[in-house]
């Protein structure tokens, strides 16, 4: 993230030393994840909802849905959106005002997996097909930041969709032989044709380590985000930081990742917990 | 939640749409530092109503010509979430939260003692996660909380609620329908030790008895509220207390004797700041606390908050 927190020479020094050990100032592996929490439905007045906890950032996405003209050039498609808010409840690095280009990447990224991988089944979003689809915007607000916002962001927001149900709808045609359409109370949700899970990484000096934390963003030279398909197939790629990754590095990234994601994938059914706690746990 | 037909609000007996009477609140819980990055945050679930506070500060203030020299700035930033309401509200601020987030910081600043900070600044975040009605009194309830959590010195905490007008009757903590549908709404916040109101507003019509008795009854929904909110800050830091006190007594060693032989010295202190002595609790607490005396400034904090919010003082001297 270029909104860097502060961080001291020693702490700095004391990072590095234990990557050269092959430790983690949290004492996970270079390849281990930490533990995931979503909590669907926290509100209830959204079409969809959820809040993500990896470790401990916390991000929270709702889906609202209205009805509109499909865009002129994919008539045949509906339209899904996310915006991602960096507010300065979440961190001191945080400001408010519109959102920067650190929010705006944190956003086009989560969309491009959502909408690369296809994930909302068309069906769900076409009303009348050329006339007439839902657009949904997903909009994701980072309330806690410990680091590896990319990932939280996107399981928020898939995590908001599975959960989204959205009113049925029933074509009329009036006197005039236009079709409209008919908004009714019932509710039915959307499907999911795909389910993308995203994995990110930090590179610091030499070393490359899974879901890295606040501090370790803070000193890493670059980062790495690969969305995988269920049919393992990436359906996002975003580099950033001023680092680079050689193509062995890269190479590597993809297979943990494309463990990674597999696992939490397997995992998605207990990671998903209504009855999980959304904020830190008592100290 | 449609309201295709009118909603009846209130009944003759007196009974309101959902089901509550005149004066009855809504239900409302707290929690207290829930965000790890803030300096102090509290949640408030009033109702439907989620909504998040953080604390960031004392710090340093930007831009510098917004300076205050002789206190402390306190801003307040009022945000509802686009999905907090039934139409997706566009993301850019409105004239609304532009307004209530003054009203905010106005409300709060008499409860801080702001001159200890000069030249900085106390930034309050406030996120509107899901709104039902009376949101600013509930953010100005988690506001306070999220205040005593970051440590900062106030002399007491502050307390909304808002009364309405449903057909002439006036009821207390109006929800999202009756705010809607009612006739008028009248939110007001208040510091509960001393009665002083730091927010007050009204939009609708109340004819001025009906004025009176809201304020009345509002006053009463305050100390309810009051109750709930020390409470939650009390117990949290209650539990941080013992925490910091087990690592320290290696050996066992029979506390209660201890307790009691440290209670009188420590009453006076106590003294200085509060206005009535503290029973058991509070003192043993405090005695605790005052045995591990290195230990970081978290432990600081916590004693602050002790003096500030006496641990159930009140509700042990009635007993």
């Amino acid at each position: 993230m270029s909104d860097k927190g502060l961080i001291s020479m020693v702490e700095r020094e004391h990072i590095n030393s234990l990557l050269i050990h092959g430790k983690r100032i949290d004492g996970r592996n270079f390849d281990e994840y930490r533990t995931i929490t979503a909590i669907p439905n926290f509100v209830p007045k959204a079409e969809g909802s959820a809040i993500v906890k990896i470790g401990r950032t916390k991000v929270i996405a709702g889906v609202k849905a209205s009805i509109g003209e499909p865009f002129e050039d994919t008539p045949e498609e509906g339209v899904v959106t996310a915006t991602v808010e960096l507010i300065p409840l979440a961190s001191p690095d945080f400001e408010s005002g519109p959102p920067r280009e650190d929010a705006i990447e944190l956003a086009r990224v989560t969309d491009r997996a959502i909408r690369e991988s296809k994930c909302v089944s068309q069906d769900s979003l076409v009303i009348i097909p050329g006339k007439k689809v839902w657009i949904l915007f997903i909009d994701i607000y980072v309330l806690d930041n410990d680091g590896n916002l990319f990932d939280a962001c996107e399981l928020a927001a898939l995590t908001a969709l599975m959960h989204t149900q959205l009113p049925e709808c029933k074509i009329i045609t009036n006197e005039d032989g236009i079709e409209d359409v008919e908004v009714l109370e019932t509710k039915k949700p959307i499907q999911l044709d795909h389910i993308p899970i995203s994995n990110t990484f930090a590179k610091i000096g030499t070393n490359i380590i899974i879901d890295p934390l606040l501090k370790e963003e803070s000193i890493a030279d670059a980062r790495l985000t690969l969305s995988f398909t269920e049919e393992n197939k990436i359906c996002a790629t975003q580099k950033g930081g001023s680092g680079s990754f050689t193509i062995d590095e890269i190479k590597k990234c993809i297979d943990i990742a494309s463990e990674r994601t597999k696992e939490i994938r397997s995992k998605l059914n207990s990671i998903i917990n209504p009855e999980g706690y959304p904020w830190s746990e008592e100290r | 939640m449609t309201n295709k037909e009118k909603t009846v609000l209130i009944t003759k007996n007196g009974i309101r749409h959902d089901g509550r009477k005149k004066t009855d609140l809504r239900e409302i819980r707290f929690e207290v530092g829930i965000l790890d990055r803030a300096d102090g945050s509290a949640i408030i679930y009033w109702g439907k109503n989620k909504i998040l506070a953080a604390v960031y500060g004392p710090r340093e203030l930007h831009p510098k010509h917004m300076a205050l020299p002789d206190r402390a700035l306190i801003r307040c930033e009022y945000r509802m979430a686009t999905f907090s309401v039934t139409e997706r509200k566009s993301p850019a601020p409105k004239r609304r939260e532009k307004e209530i987030s003054k009203i905010l910081a106005e409300a709060i600043e008499p409860a801080v003692f702001d001159y200890l900070y000069p030249r900085s600044v106390i930034d309050v975040f406030i996120e509107v996660l899901q709104a039902d009605g009376g949101s600013r009194c509930a953010s100005i309830t988690a506001a306070a909380l999220a205040l005593a959590d970051a440590g900062i010195p106030m002399k007491d905490l502050v307390v909304g609620c808002a009364a309405g007008n449903l057909n002439g009757e006036v009821v207390i903590d109006l929800d999202d329908v009756e705010d809607k549908e009612g006739q008028g709404d009248l939110p007001i916040a208040v510091l509960p030790l001393s009665g002083e109101v730091v927010l007050l507003q009204s939009d609708g019509v109340f004819n001025p008895e009906q004025y009176k008795e809201a304020l009345d009854l509002l006053m009463d929904a305050c100390q309810t509220i009051y109750k709930l909110q020390r409470e939650a800050i009390t117990n949290k830091y209650a539990k941080i207390t013992e925490e910091i006190i087990e690592p320290v007594e290696v050996e066992p060693e029979p506390t209660e004797a201890k307790v009691e032989k440290k209670k009188g010295e420590k009453t006076e202190e106590k003294k200085e700041t509060e206005e009535k002595t503290p029973k058991k609790k509070a003192s043993a607490k405090k005695a605790k606390s005052e045995q591990s005396e290195e230990s970081e400034k978290k432990k600081k904090t916590s004693k602050k908050k002790e003096k500030k919010t006496p641990p159930k003082k009140d509700e042990e001297a009635k007993e």
